[in-house]
């Protein structure tokens, strides 16, 4: 099966990390037999069905469930009007039901639970609302204008309170040293997540009063947090939550919040007294699900004549939808680019998010640094050419290097960003291809992102416990989510590497917040490093207890004894071992015996952003660079892409394959970002809901990928290890666009960069 | 409603079933049959999630009515595996290379990977591309999908062995 790489010089030899292992459970999947959420079926189960509203903005006058409540088979009707007040969203903005008015059509006006999905499809039909319309406003630009439409009517402004600026340096100065000075304005879109499977959960509350949720969610511990504020508010308070997750069928920040239906399903289960399934059709994933939000953003940098950056400015308006979710919180990760990228004394950013009455803003895969990086990542090319400095030249003139502490304080640890360059120079064929403006050209992105978790909670840990039983079996029970990323295979080379043991000797038990020790969620391309250094040193502790357990059973001495090959043996004389489970039945079996059970719980040492948005909050940054040949249609504006390129300092790659596996699904959806998606809408209304008319890459779309891994071993990470989670498509846009100028001459500032705007006469 | 009785062959298996007639294959084989591998992405034909082979042929089973398979052979990824679990090469390939990710596709891929490679036995990686495009995926970028398929064609798992 997988080939063990071959030990580079000065390195140490590796006997699982670094191989290409097959993802433990894709032998499940290729069968089938994985269950996701619409495959989970219970005795007596019911289904969830949402009516959502028929106006961006109106006022709910009444409604008539009567109808609905007559239809054989249904068991529950709800309504803001007969359930406790349950919110969501950070600001608690976002009542599950909604009461008096709804601000957006993905509004929840009310919900049913019904024998059949048919059945509940029918008795949403047979609900009827009187509503009274409102102005509405779909421009974060007018609604932040004197007399714009309120959305919360208790708030006085559709500006959100947030503290989203960053200063440092001093402006002026950094103005007044420029010699040359680029200012323009990009905008970014709206685009959604588009998972396989579309969300959904199933909620069943067990005769002692205890609720057990079924989600494919990326955040079992906050969603136990927060589902147990709702159980308050059904007096429940004090009951136990239990989120399982399913085999998730896609997630990408899009299960990274709780959502009202969730709540909805909830409360449906409470009322019925059986389990209640809700799972969202194709359509509702497309406008019911918060997505990446629009972004303007208007942006300029200057350098003096030998290159160096002198100041860069950025003012942001982020279309926030009605609600807040995380997408509110993206321009704390929009600042890491504008501030650390490249070295630049002078920093001024500021970003505000406005209501609408558009869908509402969550996390997506990238959190803010795509459209950051887009623009930021363009300009540099704009500003090269002014100097008259090769764009790959420039960065290198500004690149960052380890050691360095960047002025909104990132500890800057290891860094290959000049090796990803050069890596890229060399893939691209770079200094014979750039600048011919001949149809064919070639572009680079550089990016930077959190790599050794972010503290955005006051937690940013995960716990394992650590359990090895007579066969010398290992079970590592993980507070990590795998979304389809990787993360149990990764974990469990970590735990095989630092046990002495083959990957097939260890299973990875996730999924359950009654069986593991607490995480705060896959985001923030935090698992391999957070939850492996949390597998890492758990399993230190377990071979640790077992060598001190086994050194008299050897006759020798604890510091002289290792783990290699499920053998315990000693250093100084490999004649002297022992199966490892031999020696853990020898501890078990015997008057006083013990078992080896460890447990760690890894938090980084990283600081929370202050209010100055300033601070170390990762232990390690993630740096690479895209790079893209394309050819230019000159009748039709068809973009081809002829190369791609993804050079990414990953620290050490634990499993090549799913890292190269990371990159190449990130640059689908990157390239997508650049060249199609866009969630279109006529006055709130979503316009694309379906696959048709919402594009992603499609098999003859994708180009073949050139991963270049750089490992860097950062000092923290897990055997050097740094997250790679999304830093696979922020660099996309910008090196697409910059290719495309490179063969065209034409500067594409709005994304997507569809033919249209390219056959256009003025630049975009 | 208008019962219809269906008879057909299924993953080797002669089955019946009695369904209200405008119930689709798609459904048909979740809820009647409790396939569970046949997954439902979209409903509309456009993901591919739910392809299963017809008479060889992969068809979207969320477009086709169950009715339409009366007299057919329908084979989905649970008829894929041989006994005692010996798996398909493409089965084999998309584990060894990487091919999977959160999995929810890769049913509805291998089906019609096992289609393409029935028609052409040794298609290139565009041929691949082209034979595969109606199936979308999210997580992997296609690249090792790619790889996965062309390795079979290539003999790289015993090309021929199988169901």
């Amino acid at each position: 099966m997988a080939k063990v790489l071959e030990p580079k010089t000065g390195k140490p030899e590796f006997h699982t990390v670094g191989r290409r292992i097959p993802k433990l459970d894709a032998l499940e999947k290729v069968q089938g037999k994985a269950a996701y959420i619409h495959d989970l079926k219970v005795p007596r189960m019911l289904y969830g069905k949402i009516l959502w509203s028929e106006h961006a903005h109106a006022r709910i006058r009444k409604i008539d469930t009567s109808r609905a409540e007559k239809l054989p088979g249904v068991k529950a009707v709800i309504t803001g009007y007969n359930t406790p007040e349950i919110k969501t969203g950070f600001f608690k903005d976002n009542p599950v039901l909604k009461k008096d008015k709804v601000r957006q059509f993905r509004d929840e006006v009310a919900a049913v639970a019904a024998e059949s999905e048919a059945i509940a499809e029918e008795a949403v039909r047979l609900i009827d609302v009187e509503y009274e319309p409102l102005p509405a406003v779909f421009d974060p630009v007018e609604a932040m204008a004197e007399g714009a439409p309120l959305i919360h009517e208790d708030k006085d402004s559709n500006i959100l309170k947030l503290p989203w600026k960053l200063v440092c340096g001093d402006m002026d100065q950094g103005r007044s040293q420029a010699d040359f000075i680029v200012e323009e304005s990009y905008s970014m879109p709206w685009v959604t997540h588009c998972c396989m499977g579309s969300s959904g959960c199933m909620a069943e509350f067990h005769a002692n009063g205890n609720l057990t949720v079924h989600s494919p969610t990326q955040i079992r511990y906050l969603a136990q947090r927060d589902f147990g504020d709702a159980m308050k508010a059904l007096g429940l308070k004090g009951k136990r939550v239990q989120v399982v997750n399913t085999a998730i069928g896609g997630a990408f920040g899009s299960k990274l919040d709780t959502y009202p239906f969730e709540f909805i399903t909830i409360l449906l289960a409470y009322y019925t007294g059986r389990p209640v399934k809700l799972v969202f059709s194709r359509e509702e994933e497309f406008f019911a699900t918060p997505s990446r939000q629009k972004v303007d953003a208007r942006i300029s940098q200057g350098c003096k004549k030998d290159g160096h950056l002198t100041f860069r400015e950025v003012e942001m308006v982020l279309d926030n939808g009605a609600y807040t979710s995380w997408g509110a919180t993206t321009p704390s990760v929009m600042m890491m680019p504008i501030s650390s990228l490249y070295k630049v004394p002078n920093i001024y950013y500021e970003a505000k998010c406005v209501y609408t009455n558009n869908i509402y803003a969550t996390a997506m895969r990238g959190y803010g640094n795509p459209q950051a990086t887009f623009a930021i990542e363009s300009q540099i090319d704009t500003l090269a050419e002014q100097v008259g400095i090769d764009p790959l030249q420039f960065r290198m003139i500004n690149v960052n290097t380890p050691g360095e502490i960047t002025p909104q304080g990132f500890q800057i640890g290891s860094c290959g960003l000049k090796e990803c360059l050069e890596s890229v120079r060399e893939s691209l064929d770079w200094d014979n291809k750039k600048g011919k403006q001949d149809g064919r050209g070639v572009g680079l992105g550089s990016l930077i992102h959190v790599g050794g978790g972010a503290r955005i909670y006051k937690s940013d840990g995960c716990g394992t416990i650590i359990k090895l039983d007579d066969f010398a079996k290992v079970t590592v029970m993980s507070g990590a989510t795998d979304m389809g990323q990787g993360s149990d295979t990764v974990i469990a080379q970590i735990v095989a590497e630092e046990l002495g043991v083959e990957v097939d000797d260890v299973i990875v038990v996730m999924g359950n917040t009654d069986m593991e020790t607490w995480d705060v969620g896959a985001h923030a391309s935090r698992t391999t490093f957070v939850a492996g250094n949390s597998a890492l040193f758990a399993a230190r502790k377990a071979k640790e207890q077992i060598l001190d357990l086994a050194a008299p059973l050897l006759q020798a001495a604890k510091e002289d004894l290792s783990i290699k090959e499920g053998n315990v043996f000693s250093r100084s004389n490999p004649e002297v071992s022992m199966q490892l489970a031999r020696v853990l039945r020898a501890l078990h079996f015997k008057t006083g015996g013990t078992q080896i059970v460890a447990s760690h719980f890894y938090d980084p040492p990283t600081q929370m952003l202050d209010r100055e948005m300033k601070g170390n909050f990762s232990v390690a940054y993630t740096y690479g660079v895209h790079g893209a040949e394309v050819e230019v249609d000159k009748e039709t504006g068809h973009v081809e892409i002829l190369k791609y390129v993804i050079a990414m300092d990953v620290g050490r790659a634990i499993n090549t394959m799913l890292v190269e596996g990371q990159l190449e699904g990130g640059a689908a959806m990157g390239i997508g970002y650049s060249l199609m998606e866009e969630l279109k809408a006529d006055q709130g209304k979503i316009l694309n809901p379906n696959f048709l008319d919402y594009k992603i890459l499609t098999f003859p779309d994708m180009p073949d990928i050139t991963s270049i891994i750089i490992e860097t071993e950062d000092q923290f990470g897990p055997f050097g290890a740094k997250g790679i989670g999304e830093p696979p498509l922020v660099g996309s846009a910008p090196a697409i666009a910059n290719a495309i100028y490179d063969a065209t001459g034409k500067r594409v500032r709005s994304l997507p960069i569809i033919p249209e705007k390219l056959v256009a006469q003025e630049d975009e | 409603m208008i019962q219809v009785k269906i008879s057909f062959q299924l993953n080797g298996d002669a089955v019946t079933a009695e369904v209200p007639d405008h119930t689709t294959l798609l459904e048909m084989l979740r809820e009647e049959f409790e396939l569970l591998g046949v997954k439902e992405g979209c409903g509309h034909g456009e993901c591919g999630s739910c392809t299963v082979l017809v008479d060889q042929k992969s068809v979207n089973s969320c477009l086709m009515l169950a009715a339409y398979v009366n007299g057919r052979t329908v084979q989905t990824i649970e008829g894929l595996a041989g006994a005692q679990g010996r798996l398909d090469p493409l089965q084999e390939a998309f584990v060894k290379h990487g091919a999977v990710q959160c999995g929810f596709c890769t049913p509805g891929m291998i089906m019609s990977a096992k289609a393409l490679l029935a028609e052409n036995p040794n298609p290139s990686r565009d041929e691949i591309r082209w034979g595969m495009a109606g199936n979308l995926c999210r997580c992997t970028g296609y690249v090792k999908i790619v790889d996965a398929v062309e390795s079979v064609c290539k003999g790289g798992c015993s090309c021929g062995e199988g169901s």
